[in-house]
């Protein structure tokens, strides 16, 4: 079945309301992000719905050889979504799941299939959401000046396709300089279960986009994946430490970047 | 005395991969490589919409070609037999050696002269000739230099993309009788050019490979740079082809755009000095061009690869190696790790129809699934999506799989983990509850987690999950 | 059953996949911009001396004495020509080469012809616009050989056949209907680029071509 990625998505009108997919890594291990992403869009007048039964899109698994207990995780996550509102996933990795590979799991179940088709249609990436349905145009004149370096993940390039939007949301943010890197589409050589199968491939692949970044003379990386940032963020940290150095290369993701830089903590 | 590949390349891949991650000639040669193709790809991709559209015309002709491939093999068969071209068949590689050999005992040649073909390497063809007691020598400049160093190609389109020319001078004045060092690669390809003159114009056969044959005129085609293949191709008497059972295409006007796609991709050239179009051996009256042309059709696991729906896109492959140009794995470690004749992502994806899944496993898990190879395939082929497939096959429970060495890589531990992780994260209750013990449990979360700490900061879950900020913002609302 | 049979009863007893039409080639050129016979000369100069080949542009009866030029500057000597009305007309100039007969030397003479030839001369059928190509159909007046080895390869082409593309060759010319032997399209002196990415040119063909650009005799 050939598989283009290149065709154009259709997106929907701003809705009223949309589910909120944070995928487990946001939900254990970076919660401020996700909290961050709500807030962002409840200013932008969408109540947000958090189904509390959801647990992962089923990708560890899926890119590991193991279909049999993807589909069981992703099973679940196909019923949570009952309203007709967009899914939004603070993940580009994890939206390409959903998007791509959920009809693919389900193809051939004459139940599921259908369902899991029509999740996919409305699941969309939070940068993606944000600048083709929020159409988002807050402005950030009231911040500091500062110099960031963005990290788009794989997925959300080349699978999502949305490689511009975050940079399009960044370029919004008038005092924010978006630093130049080299190589700024290769990999930071997270890949999931791959970081733990072939550590010192992945060791050799972060260590140059830790190096990359850094020569950017950014202050602080971006991303809007978190697998990425937990990545090359806990290598820059894990060679500081070792180092006995401060921070060089601190990083959130880019719903906390937005949400501050746009007055949010303001008025948290 | 070539290297041999591997008949178990999944053993040995992490050492091989590791020798070369270490050493940082050859990660500077790679990475300056990588670097310079891929800029030279982008600047003859300019128009985005165009590329997408010529992919998708790359990728129609090629799965046109395979959908009628037995028809189009007979018919090509036809067609080159009328010219007078002799076509044969080899099930394995073993057939295919003594189909050359026999050719080469029946004209008591004593020397081959091969242009470049990777299916010869496949075979391990160099190794049978030597054996005869027949000279092999390797013609393309890349190959070469790789023959004269007793190595092996380390990618399919530039095999000695890992040597400096420091190197190559070091060996060119090591091997060659009367050459000084030079680092000059003027001077250094003028002196190939001349010891190998002087074997094109002796040699007794002349060995190709293809790049695509056309069924409807029963035409052999060929693209490149140097001219040697055109050599192999013309001053020997005899001109033997070897190529995959899969490079065929129904027109010749497929041709025409299939030529466009490969330089481009591969070099980042608008188009190769020398399309070759090879029909017949010479004809009454011509003066030159060889007496004999042969023609050997190799299946060697292509067929197992055909018999799977999805598998088989891995055949619309045209070589170009644009998925190893931009693959971030092949970059740090070289084409030599793979311990395979086609190295990178479609040697991940080739490999194991050649090899068997048991020998070659670990290299479809060596990717980080990162796209780049299958943004570039000049005919789209799906290569994550058939990385993700062979890891399925390589683990895969049960036995019906058609794939040679399926489920032998199996680790009952690995998938007893991802069973368990499966309970927990299906049951909304059993992920609370376990993701509630590590938010609270955090403190005694252990600084070393695996390979995940050996270059990292260890992972620690938030105090509080997203879920219970949410259930404490509805409770303050 | 023998390895032919055996390799194709496997491929017909695989499942058959998503159906595959004939591409459709004809609609993505038609889709192309046409250029003009001057625009295609233009576009096929410049492409052809971007790949390093040298064009000369002439007319019909004045290329002899531009090649006896060139070829004094080069201190090009010994020339190996074809049986073609072309070779003859140049032979019968005066001048300081020396002609060598392709048809008259024979096979045995092959040695010479590797180490002892400046240049040769070959009529092109026709060329290509948009990747600067030659196109050469070799036949017994002009065999494969005389385009590969000597050092300098001059190529007459009449400035009236330059197609757009391949596959305008190919389809105005009914390439299909009949393949020779050889068929070989040139785009400039043999290249590589094996060491370290570095492009040297003459790795084992020609390292120049000459193309000899004509057009009809003005009157």
């Amino acid at each position: 079945m050939p598989n283009h990625t290149d065709a154009p998505r259709r997106y929907p009108a701003k809705p009223a309301a949309a589910y909120l997919f944070s995928t487990c890594l946001v939900d254990q291990f970076s919660p401020e992000a996700g909290l961050d992403a709500v807030r962002l869009l409840e200013r932008e007048g969408i109540a947000v719905h958090f189904p509390p039964d959801q647990t992962c899109c089923g990708q560890p698994a899926y890119s590991s050889g193991y279909p049999e207990e993807a589909k069981a995780v992703a099973r679940l996550q196909l019923d949570l979504f009952p309203e007709p509102w967009p899914v939004v996933v603070p993940s580009g990795s994890c939206a390409a799941m959903m998007l791509h590979n959920y009809p693919k799991l389900f193809a051939d179940d004459p139940v599921l299939g259908p369902k899991a088709v029509a999740l996919a249609e409305r699941v969309f990436e939070f940068t993606e959401f944000l600048v083709h349905v929020v159409g988002f145009s807050r402005h950030d004149e009231a911040a500091e000046p500062c110099t960031i370096a963005l990290h788009t993940s794989c997925h959300a390039r080349r699978e999502m396709g949305v490689h511009a939007t975050s940079a399009a949301l960044l370029a919004g943010l008038h005092k924010v300089t978006v630093a130049q890197q080299a190589r700024a589409e290769e990999c930071c050589g997270f890949g999931g279960t791959f970081s733990l199968r072939h550590p010192e491939i992945s060791e050799a692949i972060v260590t140059d986009k830790v190096a990359s970044l850094k020569e950017s003379g950014a202050e602080a990386v971006v991303s809007a994946d978190c697998g990425c940032l937990f990545n090359i963020l806990g290598h820059a940290e894990f060679l500081d430490k070792e180092a006995g150095r401060k921070p060089t290369l601190p990083g959130e993701h880019i719903a906390s970047f937005l949400w501050r830089r746009t007055g949010g903590g303001d008025q948290a | 005395m070539s290297q041999p590949i591997h008949f178990h390349p999944s053993s040995g891949f992490d050492q091989r991969s590791r020798e070369a991650m270490n050493d940082l000639h050859l990660r500077r040669s790679f990475r300056g490589a990588m670097d310079f193709l891929q800029a030279k790809r982008r600047a003859q991709f300019t128009d985005a919409n165009e590329l997408s559209r010529l992919r998708d015309l790359g990728e129609a002709i090629r799965r046109h070609a395979l959908a009628n491939l037995p028809q189009l093999l007979e018919e090509l068969e036809s067609r080159l037999s009328r010219n007078g071209v002799q076509v044969h068949w080899a099930q394995t590689p073993e057939e295919a050696r003594a189909i050359v050999l026999e050719i080469a005992k029946r004209k008591e040649a004593k020397s081959v002269v091969k242009g470049k073909s990777m299916v010869s390497e496949e075979i391990g063809l160099n190794h049978a000739l030597e054996a005869a007691g027949i000279d092999a020598l390797e013609t393309d400049m890349g190959e070469y230099i790789v023959q004269l160093a007793g190595e092996a190609p380390s990618h399919i389109i530039m095999p000695a993309i890992h040597k400096t020319k420091q190197q190559i001078a070091e060996l060119f004045a090591a091997k060659l009788p009367g050459v000084a060092y030079t680092e000059n690669v003027d001077e250094l390809i003028r002196i190939g050019r001349e010891v190998l003159r002087k074997k094109f114009a002796t040699a007794d056969i002349g060995l190709s490979g293809v790049n695509f044959m056309v069924a409807e005129t029963g035409t052999l085609f060929l693209v490149e740079n140097e001219g040697n293949g055109r050599m192999c191709t013309t001053v020997p008497k005899v001109h033997i082809a070897i190529t995959g059972i899969e490079k065929v295409v129904a027109k010749l006007d497929h041709v025409a755009i299939l030529n466009t796609l490969l330089p481009r991709s591969a070099t980042g050239q608008p188009v190769e000095t020398y399309q070759n179009f090879i029909s017949s051996p010479r004809k009454p009256g011509e003066l030159d061009g060889p007496d004999e042309v042969h023609l050997i059709l190799l299946d060697n696991g292509r067929t197992q690869a055909y018999g799977d729906v999805q598998l088989r896109a891995t055949l619309q492959c045209i070589r170009c190696g644009a998925c190893m140009n931009h693959c971030p794995v092949y970059a740090r470690i070289g084409g030599h790790a793979y311990g395979t004749t086609y190295p990178g992502p479609i040697g991940a994806i080739i490999s194991p129809h050649l090899l068997g899944l048991g020998a070659t496993h670990r290299l479809a898990t060596a990717s980080t699934l990162c796209g780049a190879c299958a943004e570039v395939c000049p005919v789209r082929i799906p290569i994550t999506d058939l990385l993700v497939r062979l890891r399925n096959e390589a683990q895969a429970a049960d036995a019906d799989s058609s794939l040679r060495g399926a489920g032998e890589s199996r680790k009952p531990l690995v998938s007893i983990l991802f069973r368990a992780w499966a309970l927990v994260y299906r049951y909304p209750t059993l992920y609370r509850l376990s993701t509630w013990l590590m938010s609270r449990g955090r403190a005694f979360m252990p600084g070393y987690q695996g390979a995940w700490t050996g270059i990292r900061t260890p992972l620690i879950p938030a105090k509080k999950r997203l879920r219970d900020l949410m259930a404490e913002r509805q409770r303050t609302n | 059953m023998n390895a032919r049979d055996s390799i194709l009863a496997r491929l017909r007893a695989a499942p058959a996949g998503d159906p595959a039409p004939l591409p459709d080639v004809a609609g993505w050129y038609a889709a192309m911009p046409r250029l003009d016979a001057a625009e295609r000369l233009a576009r096929f100069k410049a492409a052809i001396e971007a790949s390093h080949a040298e064009v000369h542009e002439t007319y019909r009866s004045l290329w002899p004495d531009l090649l006896l030029s060139i070829a004094e500057q080069k201190g090009l000597r010994r020339f190996l020509v074809g049986g073609t009305p072309e070779a003859a007309l140049l032979r019968s100039r005066r001048g300081a080469l020396d002609f060598i007969d392709y048809e008259h030397a024979g096979i045995d003479w092959r040695d010479e012809m590797f180490a002892n030839v400046d240049a040769s001369l070959t009529n092109a059928r026709c060329a290509l616009a948009d990747t600067g190509s030659l196109v050469l159909w070799p036949d017994s007046r002009e065999p494969r050989m005389m385009s590969l080895v000597p050092p300098v390869h001059f190529v007459l082409l009449d400035a009236s056949a330059i197609h757009q593309h391949l596959y305008e060759a190919m389809n105005k010319e009914g390439w299909a209907d009949g393949m020779p032997t050889n068929a070989v399209v040139i785009s400039g002196p043999s290249k590589t680029a094996d060491i370290q990415q570095t492009l040297a040119y003459g790795a084992h063909g020609p390292k120049e071509v000459v193309v000899l650009l004509c057009r009809e005799n003005q009157e």
